[in-house]
C-alpha cells in the first residue's frame, strides 16, 4: 500500500515536471531588451550547468570552445581564439545579459562572428546542419531552449574567484 | 585582474604547442632555387587587409619542408601523371597536348593571370574551360570533369611550370562584372553559421578555430595536396568545403558563381607568387 503511494506521488512528481516544461519560449517571440539581453527563461526548467558545459565541449552541439578559451574546460582538447576567453564571463555579465548572447549574439554585439544559437529564420543559402543539402525556414535552432538555460547555468558558475 | 588575464593567455599559449607554427621569417625556395614571395603588401583594391600572406606561411615546420622539394612533394606524383597524359594521343583527331603546345613549358605565365577573359567565349575562363575546350574542340575528346584526377592533375601540372612568378589577375575590363560578384559572394554570411569567407579568412586569419589555424585563404597554391586526402584538392572544392561548413548550401563545382569567387579571390593575392601544387595538412 505504502508503495503504491510512493509511486503514485512519483508519478505526480513526474507529471507536473513534463507539464512545467512545456513552458517554452518560442524562438520567435524572445524578447530582448535594449542591450540585448533576455529576461525571461526560455523554460520553466531551471538550467543544469553539468548539461551546459557538456553542451559547450561537444562538436555537433555548442561547439563553443571552437572559438573560446575556458580554463575550467581544458580537459577537452583544441580551444579556438575566434572569440575572447571565457573566463570569469560571470563577473561580467548577468544571466539575461548571457541569455541574450546566446539567443542572438547579434542583438549585442552587432555583425559579431558569433552564431545565433536561437534563431531560426533569415538566413542565405540555409543547409540542413553539414549536409550541403537546402532547409527549409524555419530551422531547428542550433541549441534548444533546455540547452540555452543549461548553458547560461554553466557561464554563470564562471567567477575569478573560487 | 591583469594577473587573471595572464593566466588566460599562459593556459592558451599551452594548448597551442600541440600545432605550433613556423618561425614567422621562414623563406619558401622550392628546389632550392624558385624564391616565392610568401608576404607582401596587399593589392590596392583589397581593404581589409594590408598585407597578404601565403597559405604557406600558416602551416606546421613539416608541412612546409615538404613543398620545399619536388622529391618530397607528394603532389609531384600527380604532375608526373599529367606529363605522360599530356605527351598521349586522344580523341577522333589524333592529337596530344603536346601536338600544339610543345612542352607543358610553353605554358610558362598562365596560370599566373588565371582566370581571365576569354575574348572568343565572352566570358571569364579558368584552366579547367581551356582545358576542356582543348579536349573537346582540338582533340575530339570527351571533356573531365571539373573536379576528376585527370583535370586535377593537368592544372597541376600547368601551375607548376608557372612556380615563382607574380599572381597578377586582371580586375579591370570586361571580367569587372564578374569580379563584382565574386566580391558579393566573399563578404556574404552563408548558411546557419551565417559565416563569410571574410569573417574567416580577414577577420580572423591567424586566429585557431578548434583545431584550424586560420589562414588568409589564398588560392596561389591550387591545387593543393591535402595530406588528410592524400589527393591534389581543386579550388572550387575547398570553396565548395568552406560553405558547407557554414551549415549553408555550396554552389556547384564549375558553376558561374564560383568561376566569379575564384577570379575575386585569385585577385586578392596579386603580389604572391604561383605556388602550385602546394602541401596543406
Ligand atoms: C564562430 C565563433 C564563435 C562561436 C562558435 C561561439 N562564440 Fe561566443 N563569441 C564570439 C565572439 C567573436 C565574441 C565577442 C563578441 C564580438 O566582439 O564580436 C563572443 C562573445 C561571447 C560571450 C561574451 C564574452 C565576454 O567576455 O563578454 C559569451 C558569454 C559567449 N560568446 C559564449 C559563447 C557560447 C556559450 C558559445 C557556444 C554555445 C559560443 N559563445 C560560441 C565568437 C563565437
Ligand atoms: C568557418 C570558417 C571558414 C569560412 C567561413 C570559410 N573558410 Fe576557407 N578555410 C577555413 C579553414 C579552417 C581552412 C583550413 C586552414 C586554412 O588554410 O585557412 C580554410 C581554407 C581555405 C582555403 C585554402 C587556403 C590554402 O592556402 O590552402 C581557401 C582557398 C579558402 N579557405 C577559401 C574560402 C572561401 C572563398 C570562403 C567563402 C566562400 C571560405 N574559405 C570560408 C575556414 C573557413
Amino acid at each position: 500500500m505504502k508503495r503504491t503511494g510512493t509511486m503514485l506521488a512519483g508519478a505526480l512528481i513526474a507529471m507536473s515536471a513534463a507539464a512545467q516544461a512545456e513552458t517554452v519560449v518560442d524562438p520567435q517571440e524572445v524578447v530582448f531588451g535594449e542591450y540585448g539581453e533576455v529576461t525571461e527563461p526560455l523554460t520553466s526548467t531551471p538550467g543544469d550547468p553539468a548539461r551546459g558545459e557538456e553542451i559547450m565541449v561537444t562538436k555537433s552541439a555548442g561547439n563553443c570552445i571552437s572559438c573560446h578559451m575556458v580554463s575550467a574546460l581544458d580537459y577537452a582538447p583544441f580551444h579556438g581564439e575566434v572569440g575572447p576567453p571565457l573566463d570569469g564571463v560571470a563577473d561580467r555579465w548577468g544571466e539575461a545579459e548571457l541569455r541574450g548572447i546566446l539567443v542572438d549574439a547579434k542583438k549585442t554585439y552587432q555583425g559579431t562572428i558569433m552564431p545565433s544559437y536561437y534563431k531560426t529564420t533569415g538566413y542565405v543559402r540555409p543547409g540542413v546542419a553539414f549536409t550541403s543539402k537546402p532547409a527549409e525556414e524555419p530551422l531547428p535552432p542550433l541549441l534548444s531552449a533546455q540547452d540555452i538555460e543549461d548553458v547560461v547555468a554553466f557561464l554563470s558558475t564562471l567567477h575569478w574567484e573560487d | 585582474m591583469t594577473f587573471r588575464t595572464m593566466t588566460a593567455a599562459a593556459a592558451l599559449a599551452m594548448l597551442v604547442p600541440a600545432f605550433a607554427t613556423a618561425d614567422p621569417d621562414a623563406k619558401l625556395v622550392v628546389n632550392g632555387e624558385i624564391e616565392m614571395v610568401t608576404e607582401t603588401e596587399a593589392p590596392e583594391h583589397l581593404e581589409g587587409l594590408r598585407t597578404i600572406r601565403s597559405g604557406w606561411t600558416f602551416r606546421t615546420e613539416e608541412t612546409q619542408a615538404l613543398q620545399m622539394d619536388d622529391f618530397d612533394n607528394p603532389a609531384m606524383i600527380f604532375v608526373d601523371q599529367a606529363r605522360d597524359v599530356w605527351n598521349t594521343v586522344e580523341g577522333d583527331a589524333g592529337e596530344s597536348c603536346a601536338s600544339c603546345h610543345g612542352e607543358p613549358e610553353s605554358l610558362r605565365g598562365l596560370r599566373a593571370e588565371l582566370p581571365k577573359w576569354n575574348e572568343e567565349k565572352g566570358e571569364v575562363y579558368t584552366a579547367e574551360m581551356y582545358i576542356n575546350d582543348c579536349r573537346t574542340e582540338r582533340m575530339g575528346a570527351e571533356p573531365w570533369g571539373w573536379d576528376s584526377q585527370p583535370m586535377k592533375n593537368m592544372t597541376a601540372l600547368i601551375s607548376s611550370v608557372s612556380r615563382g612568378m607574380t599572381v597578377d589577375v586582371a580586375i579591370d575590363g570586361p571580367v569587372r562584372e564578374a569580379w563584382e560578384r565574386g566580391k558579393e559572394i566573399y563578404y556574404t554570411r552563408y548558411g546557419q553559421l551565417e559565416l563569410a569567407c571574410a569573417n574567416c579568412h580577414e577577420d580572423n586569419y591567424d586566429n585557431y578555430i578548434r583545431a584550424d589555424h586560420l589562414s588568409q585563404g589564398h588560392i596561389n597554391g591550387f591545387p593543393t595536396y591535402r595530406l588528410k586526402q592524400a589527393n591534389l584538392v581543386s579550388k572550387h572544392n575547398r570553396f565548395r568545403g568552406c560553405i558547407r561548413d557554414t551549415r549553408g548550401v555550396p554552389y556547384a563545382i564549375g558553376s558561374e558563381d564560383f568561376v566569379a569567387l575564384e577570379l575575386y579571390v585569385a585577385s586578392r593575392g596579386n603580389g604572391l607568387s604561383v605556388e602550385g601544387p602546394a602541401v596543406r595538412n
